[in-house]
């Protein structure tokens, strides 16, 4: 087979549309969430001009100090909008990895046992302990890192495969939920109601402490991340090639599962077990990615952006009450990932 | 030639010969925890009385009454909703060529606890044989929609459709559970002990209700097999064999959708017995749905039923519902297997 120049303009051309169409969506996505961030520092019951909130924002440079209004834009709205963004982006990242290394897009981390993980921690620490606010995270925390472990230790074997690792996941997912419900059954009511607020996820309490926390994270975890991400490319061709090409398969995987496990521990530890937001967010930047690419800085844009619209329709849909942002988060993204079904009836494939 | 396929037809009826006898040991194992379901309890009851019981019913006898009005219609509901929850896993699984398939991620599970929440914080509904007839409409309809929501676009309801769709619907469905739940703390008190999944408490009156239900089901599943089988070679072979895609998604859903929404309603949604049972059932036969669909409908009952005698005698004098029993009891034996043994991908 030879190789003609037409061929070669012909792969320039498609690796051309490729970039572009992966700027594009990048691009929209950016503009997007750059609105939606300027709405929710926007929004409240307490009105403040346009002008006003700038004015907060540039404070720290310029000196012009309204305490009142610096309290209500600095202190309330902007932590919120940060942790939503930041939590939104990491678990739309730890949902990504999982399901391109497991080739599964049921695969994320709320389905094998990682989100349970941590849920049941929380609860125990919540009923059992009587614990609340950051002891409960950290619970939480440890409760994610622990259950992860614990799956991929019951997963080697000669090394890990990806069936194995998504099956025992669901077994463990199957005993925490059970542990949970249990918990529920022998608990009393306002227990049973504070660790039900906790489960659904929240961004009522959101304090710049958690984003700085969650940022922390985020700086170390996103370079480890894109480094293990050059190996992904030979994994692709089978795990035999990929080791024939010189690729350490299983510290690639390992290492990515780590990172996926990081984020998901500290966004869940941020915020609790926000639903659906690493499910859907893969496979929403996939499909308006239409095969140009794997799509995890989309993916993280995505989940940036269903977390942030979802908490502001929380706050606002409801004139007295304020949802927790886990009612929303399914509701909001569920509707994505529907209208995207029914549109790749015209364009194509899903995922 | 002729010796090659002799040898094939031979390994083949060994095959056979040796799944036989692997069913008529489940079904002897069934039998015998059914058994034990009769027998075992806060109170013990020998076998004889157990026996003279059901032959010769005495209402004056404490012993009598137990068995007959308590541990029967349990055991009854306990082995109807353990076949019927084997086989739609099975089905679903078959179906969607998914190996996370199963009625929770179908939204067939969050359809039927919606019914039941918003008949228990809307309409004050307390009655557990009300609950069977919310749970099942509810079951029936998220699973109408999620096939609807998948079939949409041009190339039908493909398998990776049903699954994405099946979990979105579910996600809608839970906030809004979770929206009410969090608002109404009656409900919430009331639905926290249906939500675990339970077989105490059924009465014959429930076992009846979803009967007909049960058995329509089953025969239904069983007969999906074949279909099941040709879908397992992928879509392009099977419509190449002549086989209607469609049509055959849809069946197997159809069964899948009356047997998981009968046994939730009589139950509650019980997690893990249809995602893991046919997994252990491919693991002994093999492919090929014809063993895998039978094998199946007889090992799920023996965990649920398994899993209810141990619940009642571990924390006495309490017990404990079946739904936690299973997935402690099924869960460790599930992840051996998963190390011990090559699980095939579907």
């Amino acid at each position: 087979m030879t190789t003609t120049t037409a061929d070669i303009t012909r792969i320039v051309a498609v690796r051309r549309a490729a970039a572009t169409r992966r700027q594009g969506v990048a691009a929209g996505l950016i503009l997007a969430l750059l609105a939606a961030f300027a709405m929710a520092l926007y929004l409240g019951d307490y009105p403040v001009a346009a002008q006003g909130i700038i004015q907060s924002l540039l404070s720290p440079l310029t000196g012009l100090a309204d305490r009142g209004v610096d309290f209500i834009v600095l202190q309330v709205r902007l932590p919120r909008a940060v942790l939503a963004i930041l939590a939104g982006a990491s678990f739309a990242l730890a949902g990504i990895i999982f399901q391109t290394l497991l080739r599964n897009p049921l695969a994320s981390p709320d389905i094998i046992g990682i989100a349970h993980g941590a849920s049941a921690s929380a609860v125990f620490c919540i009923i059992i302990l009587g614990w609340s606010g950051l002891a409960v995270s950290l619970g939480a925390f440890a409760g994610a890192v622990l259950t992860a472990l614990t799956i991929y230790l019951l997963a080697w074997r000669n090394g890990v495969t990806a069936f194995r690792v998504v099956l025992i996941g669901i077994g463990m997912a199957a005993m925490l939920a059970a542990v949970i419900s249990y918990l529920f059954t022998r608990a009393r009511l306002n227990e049973v109601q504070q660790a039900m607020a906790w489960l659904v996820g929240s961004l009522n309490a959101a304090r710049p402490a958690d984003s700085i926390v969650l940022g922390g994270a985020m700086l170390v975890l996103v370079p480890l991340m894109i480094a293990l991400l050059r190996g992904l490319d030979a994994m692709e061709l089978g795990d035999d090639t990929a080791r024939a090409l010189g690729a350490k398969v299983e510290t690639t995987r390992l290492g990515l599962m780590l990172v996926a496990v990081g984020f998901a521990a500290f966004a869940t530890a941020a915020v609790g077990p926000v639903g659906f937001v690493a499910f859907v967010s893969g496979p929403l930047a996939r499909s308006l990615l239409k095969g140009a690419g794997r799509g995890f800085l989309q993916a993280a844009l995505v989940g940036a952006l269903v977390m942030l619209v979802s908490d502001l329709v929380a706050q606002h849909l409801l004139p007295t009450v304020q949802l927790p942002v886990g009612v929303v988060t399914g509701a909001c993204g569920a509707l994505f990932l529907l209208w995207l079904l029914m549109a790749s009836g015209r364009s194509g494939r899903v995922n | 030639m002729t010796r090659l396929m002799a040898e094939a037809i031979n390994i083949r009826t060994h095959k056979a010969v040796r799944l036989t006898i692997g069913l008529l040991v489940l079904g002897a194992a069934l039998l015998a925890i059914t058994m034990l379901s009769l027998t075992t309890g806060a109170r013990a009851i020998p076998p004889e009385h157990v026996w003279a019981a059901l032959t010769a019913f005495d209402p004056s006898s404490t012993e009598h009454r137990i068995v007959l009005d308590l541990r029967l219609p349990r055991t009854i509901v306990g082995l109807m909703v353990g076949a019927a929850l084997g086989l739609s896993g099975a089905v679903l699984q078959g179906a969607t060529r998914n190996p996370l398939a199963d009625p929770t991620i179908l939204g067939i599970n969050a359809g039927a606890s919606l019914a039941v929440v918003l008949g228990v914080g809307l309409m004050g509904v307390s009655q557990l044989s009300i609950y069977v007839w919310l749970a099942f409409a509810g079951a029936g309809v998220a699973m109408l929609v999620v096939y609807a929501v998948a079939s949409l676009g041009r190339e039908g309801a493909t398998p990776i459709k049903l699954a994405l769709a099946g979990a979105a619907i579910t996600a809608v469905l839970h906030s809004i559970i979770n929206a009410i739940l969090l608002t109404s703390p009656r409900t919430l008190d009331e639905v926290r002990f249906w939500q675990v999944g339970s077989l105490s408490g059924r009465t014959i009156d429930i076992a009846i209700q979803v009967a007909p239900f049960m058995v329509l089901g089953m025969v239904l599943a069983l007969a999906t097999a074949r279909l099941l089988d040709g879908l397992s070679m992928g879509d392009d072979v099977a419509r190449a064999l002549g086989q209607r895609i469609g049509l055959s998604r849809g069946m197997a859903g159809l069964a899948a959708v009356i047997l998981a929404g009968a046994s939730t309603a009589a139950a509650g949604p019980i997690a893990f017995v249809g995602l893991t049972v046919p997994h252990v059932a491919r693991a002994i036969t093999g492919p090929g749905y014809r063993w895998i669909l039978p094998y199946s409908m007889l090992m799920a009952p023996i965990l649920l039923l398994g899993a209810d005698v141990l619940g009642r005698i571990i924390a006495p004098p309490g017990e404990v519902q079946v739904g936690i029993v299973t997935a402690f009891l099924g869960a460790p034996f599930f992840i051996a297997l998963v190390r011990r043994r090559k699980l095939a991908a579907l």
